[in-house]
């Protein structure tokens, strides 16, 4: 593509970082008094709010109820000032829906739901700015939502991009990258267990890169999952302190 | 209408024969059922039988103005209709979860990967250009739509044909069949999805689920791939 150069001769990527460096990630839990659990999250520059409500009864149609496990309630939408160009329809479009469904299924895998029969968790995440990978900073901050909420869950979710540029897996793609027209892959991954819960890729690629691809997805979430734990720790801490006499 | 759960001693029966490595209808786990493609009389249209799973395909075009962040490329527009005949459960008016996951899948799989070449559908730049629409219907529900919805769609891209221009300055004209051979689009590669369906943790897996496995199924991981070993999304 002319101009924008992904991934320059000396292996600097256009905000500056190596090929498998992640964005700088800041997170806040317990953002919201009102809500059973809540977080903020900062990778780079996307940020998303999630927040958790549950579990409760089900709400509107008895008919979802399960009579086994919780029903797994989540809403996608972004703020319409998240773009660079003003969303008219923050919610209700289609890849609002299919976000939506992505984060349904992907916490599914993740949340103990045979804990709670016949009742529902409501996950709702909103992406205030938008710099590529909306996908993983919603699972991450709606994973710390839940580890907030207090809700059994089997590991954390870790989510992070991954693409590919010349042969070079780059992990955690900004807007600019993804847009650029080259392979996009997202994953969501249980890091202890190593299981994949959710994979979606874009465009077109070699079956040969798919394993490196994979690869640096994988150790891509892993290294998040680190700053996640640290973040849930630190979390712990300090409303420990407040609480102590 | 709601769709009749699967009984416990279905489910079991189902879990068991694959544990054993057998399936409902006799085929080995990595077998595809019998695909029949037939093509309509009018440009664009295509059928699909996959198996029982029958799908539709109808592609049409018309001049339209482009998007404004995209001046000299074509639109393509994709819709996916799940039909009330196709199985009791489907509803015309309720915007269900596999409808959205239908339709985005195909979306994703045609218009990410490019294979059709959308500036070859402008005829002015930021005036007019083609709309190329594909309107997919499902007819029967025998499991595994999304890889019928993905065939009858390039299929009918490939069979259709967009009526000829000419271009004289700021008039454009359009010819009709009879006047001037109507023009193929330009196709790159065909993408073809195909559908994995997992089960018992991952432990099994079965190619091109029919409906009753796709009830019982763990997981469900859907490739679209082209004859150049070249993974366009999943």
């Amino acid at each position: 593509m002319a101009g924008l150069e992904l991934l320059s001769d000396q292996g600097y990527r256009l905000d500056g970082r190596r090929a498998a460096e992640l964005r700088k990630v800041q997170a806040r839990m317990g953002v919201f008094a009102q809500a059973d659990g809540s977080a903020y999250i900062e990778q780079g520059n996307t940020r998303a709010l999630a927040v958790v409500y549950g579990p409760h009864e089900v709400r509107g149609s008895r008919s979802k109820t399960l009579h086994d496990r919780a029903v797994i309630n989540c809403q996608y939408s972004m703020a319409t000032f998240s773009t660079a160009e003003r969303k008219r329809r923050p919610h209700g479009d289609r890849k609002s829906s299919e976000m939506s469904l992505h984060l349904k299924q992907t916490f599914e895998a993740a949340v103990l739901t045979q804990l709670y029969p016949r009742s529902q968790i409501d996950i709702y995440v909103k992406i205030l700015q938008s710099d590529g990978g909306n996908y993983s900073a919603c699972v991450n901050a709606a994973t710390l939502a839940l580890v907030d909420a207090g809700i059994p869950m089997r590991d954390y979710v870790c989510a992070c991009t991954a693409g590919f540029v010349e042969d070079t897996p780059l992990a955690d793609l900004c807007h600019a990258e993804e847009s650029g027209g080259g392979t996009t892959l997202a994953l969501a991954l249980l890091p202890r267990s190593e299981n994949i819960a959710l994979v979606q890729m874009d465009a077109r690629l070699h079956q040969d890169h798919l394993d490196a691809l994979m690869e640096a997805a994988m150790m891509a979430c892993k290294g998040l999952s680190k700053v996640l734990d640290s973040v849930v720790r630190q979390h712990l801490q300090e409303v420990s302190v407040l609480t102590r006499e | 209408m709601r769709e009749t759960p699967l009984s416990n001693c279905e489910r079991l029966f189902l879990l068991k024969a694959i544990e054993e490595k057998k399936r409902l209808d006799g085929r080995q786990a990595y077998d595809y059922r019998n695909i029949k493609i037939t093509f309509g009389t009018d440009y664009g249209c295509c059928t699909v039988c996959l198996g029982k799973t029958r799908v539709l395909a109808q592609v049409s075009c018309e001049l339209v103005p482009p998007k404004d962040s995209r001046p000299t490329e074509g639109i393509m527009f994709f819709n996916l209709e799940l039909s009330s005949m196709a199985s009791p459960g489907f509803q015309p008016s309720r915007q269900s979860e596999l409808l959205v996951t239908l339709n985005r899948q195909l979306e994703r799989c045609l218009r990410n990967s490019k294979c059709i070449d959308t500036e070859s559908l402008c005829v002015v730049s930021g005036e007019k250009v083609w709309q190329i629409r594909v309107d997919v219907h499902v007819l029967n529900h025998d499991g595994n739509l999304m890889d019928a919805a993905s065939i009858a769609a390039i299929s009918a891209l490939c069979h259709f044909r967009r009526p000829d221009v000419a271009i004289q300055g700021r008039d454009i004209t359009v010819f009709s069949p009879e006047e001037r051979d109507p023009v193929p689009l330009s196709i790159y590669h065909m993408p073809i999805c195909v559908s994995f369906a997992f089960f018992q943790q991952g432990t099994y897996l079965l190619v091109d689920p029919c409906e009753k496995e796709e009830l019982v199924m763990d997981g469900l991981l859907v490739i679209a791939m082209n004859k150049h070993r070249e993974i366009l999304n999943t």
